[in-house]
């Protein structure tokens, strides 16, 4: 009987797998921090990629390594360092331009000394503290989402869900803002408040993602769906709820990819799904290019 | 890394009398080698890094700068040397970004989206090669970060033709591109093919950055870009010698950054980010300063975002 009952699960792989995979810890919590990342970073790239503000991601997923090797060296909880390095550089960001925006050279001249203050951070936490943390850089760098516990799940779920209503909640307003700046000022749109705090819930959000995969490769996450969104509709709230439901599935393909594939790891298999799904938006371009 | 500059500390520390401390420096190949290599990638990368400050490219030249790290681990994976990993695949990621077309209102943002998932998508690619290779994760963080021990003449050889190559053809280049770069309307009006000419830089930018890649690894590349240039450009509006002036700090940054890090237990790339950062921090007060000149009178304001 029992036999049996094992040759009819072997023999019936989808769905037993599948079964198998949610019922794993590490896989539900995956899965619970992976959806609440996800979204949060679809809808907060759409705002990056709107605003044209996507070196500004790129530039906090740099700083959110520095800030989680910071908290290491000194023995605080990495994610300490993460929200609190990211949001102060966001919000420095926002004070050095006009308007809420910084330029591109200030920009990439801050975060690469910040990124040289963190290979400092990683030398001497790598030097000063017990042998066995030599891959403690590479798992910030390249994300762990396989490892984290429920209890960091949960933290990430809460914290991508308030990212999520915020972001609701100032939709209107924010898109305003964004695609007509002077006109929403004369309207009385609070723009430089909404410039700053968009800042600084991007700062969340990338020390958010950093948990999941990793800080160098947030940007793939912020910059993939809501560039796809973007070249699909061209109408605003669809193209913001289309860039949040892409980087949600994606991010279920590519956790489900490297269940499958173990060697495969997770952050390479989201950020392939993510990269396909954008890749696939220019097919038909390339297809009526010799037509046209 | 630690191993060595202890035992160089054990022989010679800092003596207050720098033709001394010079001399011990240089006694070792190996430093030697270092500031070679290190005075070459300061040269290239800094003239490189000017025309992308003009031409207020940040966000692709970094791009460039960091698939470097796939490339050297795709390499290493394949059994091919490292070095021929960075230049093909920032050559190759300089072409994807060039091929996106330009048209239509909102084409900035996405170039932008483009780059990003360019950017990321070779980052986890080169994190799936180091997890393939099983032996590779002490070599991350060199390949990151950079590394200025055990550089060899062969390799200093190869930096210094790459180098004049890229130098070479950037001054063939130099004027239409400048002309491009700072009224791309204007020079397109005029018959010079500035799509062309962004393609080709883009492409030599790719090759400057896999060469300095090798020294200051592949997150700290653009440090070395950007930082130099941007002061530059803030303390001279007048081409030729910003340009000379970039090239100055990039060296200097770089020498400080080496004999420095000779002398102490830290990595080369946080000296040459925090001085390179605090010229640029320097340059930006003293613009403050000197509040009564216009601001950014060179750079295009096509940019502004």
């Amino acid at each position: 009987m029992t036999g049996a009952l094992a040759a009819v699960t072997a023999a019936a792989p989808p769905w037993a797998a599948w079964g198998g995979a949610f019922g794993h810890p590490f896989f539900q919590h995956a899965l619970l921090a992976g959806t609440a990342i996800a979204a949060a970073a679809g809808l907060t790239g759409y705002f990056l990629v709107l605003r044209a503000q996507v070196f500004v991601g790129d530039a906090l997923s740099h700083v959110a390594f520095t800030g989680a090797l910071a908290a290491l060296a000194f023995g605080a909880d990495l994610r300490i360092g993460l929200y609190a390095a990211a949001v102060a550089v966001a919000l420095l960001l926002g004070g050095m331009g006009t308007r809420g925006r910084a330029d591109d050279v200030a920009i990439g001249s801050v975060f690469s000394w910040i990124l040289g203050l963190g290979v400092f951070f990683l030398t001497l936490y790598t030097t000063s503290r017990s042998a066995g943390n030599g891959s403690a850089g590479v798992s910030v760098l390249f994300g762990s989402i396989f490892g984290l516990s429920s209890a960091q799940a949960l933290t990430a779920a809460l914290v991508g869900l308030g990212i999520c209503a915020t972001l609701a909640a100032v939709a209107r307003p924010l898109l305003f803002a964004s695609l007509d700046e002077a006109v929403a000022a004369a309207r009385g749109v609070p723009v430089r408040l909404l410039g700053f705090g968009f800042l600084a819930l991007a700062g969340v959000c990338a020390a958010e993602a950093t948990q999941a995969v990793g800080s160098l490769l947030i940007l793939g996450l912020l910059a993939a769906p809501a560039g796809a969104a973007h070249r699909l509709t061209g109408r605003p709230l669809p193209a913001l709820a289309l860039s949040g439901a892409l980087a949600v599935a994606e991010m279920w393909t590519g956790l489900a990819v490297s269940y499958a594939v173990p060697r495969m790891p997770p952050s390479f298999s989201i950020l392939a799904a993510a990269t396909a799904v954008y890749a696939a938006t220019y097919l038909p371009t390339l297809r009526r290019r010799p037509a046209v | 890394m630690t191993a060595v500059t202890a035992l160089a500390d054990a022989s010679a520390g800092w003596s207050w009398n720098p033709v001394d401390d010079l001399r011990q420096m240089w006694a070792y190949p190996f430093m030697v080698n270092a500031f070679r290599a290190g005075t070459i990638t300061a040269v290239a990368s800094a003239v490189m890094g000017w025309f992308m400050v003009l031409r207020r490219q940040s966000f692709a030249g970094h791009t460039l700068a960091v698939v470097g790290f796939p490339g050297a681990a795709g390499a290493v994976l394949a059994g091919a040397s490292a070095a021929c990993g960075y230049f093909v695949f920032c050559v190759a990621a300089a072409l994807v970004i060039a091929a996106v077309p330009r048209t239509g209102r909102d084409a900035g943002a996405q170039e932008a989206a483009l780059t990003g998932t360019v950017q990321a998508f070779l980052l986890a690619c080169g994190f799936l090669f180091t997890a393939l290779y099983k032996g590779l994760l002490g070599g991350v963080t060199s390949m990151l970060f950079g590394s200025f021990l055990g550089i060899t003449t062969g390799q200093v050889r190869v930096l210094l033709a790459v180098a004049a190559a890229v130098l070479v053809a950037l001054a063939a280049l130099g004027r239409p591109l400048l002309f491009a770069s700072v009224d791309p309307d204007v020079a397109a009006a005029r018959g010079v093919p500035v799509r062309l000419l962004s393609t080709g830089f883009l492409v030599l930018l790719g090759a400057a950055a896999a060469e300095a890649s090798q020294i200051t690894g592949t997150l700290l590349v653009f440090a070395l870009l950007v930082m130099p240039a941007a002061t530059a450009q803030t303390l001279t509006a007048r081409p030729v010698r910003s340009l000379a002036l970039s090239v100055a700090i990039a060296v200097a940054v770089t020498w400080l950054g080496l004999t420095t890090a000779y002398y102490s237990d830290y990595p080369l790339g946080f000296f040459v980010t925090t001085y390179a950062f605090a010229a640029y921090v320097l340059a930006r007060l003293a613009r403050l300063a000197a509040g009564r000149l216009p601001r950014r009178a060179l750079l295009p304001a096509a940019g502004a975002a």
